[in-house]
């Protein structure tokens, strides 16, 4: 998992991730509120549940900023108030 | 002059022969001793007969030819599981075209871990299952197996996914004895467990 490539079909990549690029927006309320469901990554589906944890928003912000830029990742920089924001709209 | 060129020489191979990394020839034998007909004995894993991922009955004795890496999850763990099935796959592939090499992972939630389940699960993580067995079986007896493999587990509503278990892999020889651990949370300690493999496989190669 320390090289961004996630798990065989358990666990999907977060490096080169077409899901992580393409779904920002989402990223904060699935770190919080976990998710289930089919999800397509790099054209692989995958179909398990995430936990989701009881994060901070400052530690949510650390998070996305991090997986963002590690791994060749290069997505941009979220601020506190954006995580905040995206946090209260969650389905 | 000559005296002195020879003490040289022996100081010389005295300290190339301390140098030399000494890497382990022969495991130990892990576990409590039990003391039957007044000889001790090692500590063997008591038999066990788990349903695998096809719904058939397999028991340790089906191991007798094989050593075998274990350890326990259940799917829906959180926290540590996820780690110990990269690092136990790490090691299933170093030893995949091995048949003396197999690995058992037994599940502490068999309510929700039922066969068909942990059949796709296997299929998820992208292994074969006659030579990775993903067991399923009563839960106290599960439990109680824990002790056996000196691991830990049990059901903690406190704890993250509501068991409480240890992350440890588990190397048992053709015999039941336990023979070597590594840490499944910790990939700096795989290595050690493809070794201590290495080393087991070499023991009964050289019995032939």
């Amino acid at each position: 998992m320390e090289d961004g490539n996630g798990l065989a079909k358990l666990i999907p990549p977060l490096t080169n991730s077409d899901y992580l690029k393409n779904n920002q927006n989402k990223i904060a309320c699935i770190l919080r509120n976990g998710q289930t469901g089919k999800v397509t990554v790099n054209n692989v589906m995958y179909d398990q549940e995430m936990p989701g944890k009881k994060y901070t928003e400052v530690q949510i912000t650390n998070i996305i900023n991090y997986i963002n830029h590690a791994w060749g990742n290069d997505y941009g920089v979220i601020s506190l108030e954006e995580t905040t924001i995206a946090l209260r709209n969650c389905n | 002059m000559k005296f002195n060129i020879s003490l040289y020489l022996v100081l010389i191979g005295l300290i190339m022969l301390s140098c030399n990394e000494k890497t382990p020839t022969s495991l130990p034998k892990l576990g409590f001793k039990k003391v039957i007909d007044d000889k001790e004995v090692n500590h063997v894993v008591k038999d066990w007969a788990f349903v695998n991922t096809d719904s058939i009955i397999v028991t340790n004795k089906d191991l007798s030819d094989v050593v075998y890496v274990s350890d326990f999850f259940f799917r829906s763990c959180p926290t540590i599981c996820p780690k110990v099935a990269r690092e136990m796959k790490r090691v299933y592939t170093e030893f995949e075209d091995n048949p003396q090499v197999k690995f058992v992972s037994f599940t502490l939630d068999p309510k929700r871990d039922t066969p068909q389940k942990l059949k796709e699960y296997a299929a998820n993580l992208q292994v074969n299952t006659d030579k990775w067995w993903f067991l399923h079986g009563d839960k106290d007896e599960t439990y109680d197996l824990t002790t056996e493999y000196l691991q830990i587990g049990f059901e903690d509503d406190e704890a993250p996914g509501g068991f409480n278990h240890s992350g440890k892999l588990i190397l048992t020889d053709k015999a039941g004895h336990l023979r070597s651990f590594s840490e499944g949370t910790d990939p700096d300690e795989t290595p050690k467990m493809i070794r201590d493999i290495q080393i087991l496989l070499k023991e009964y190669e050289g019995k032939k």
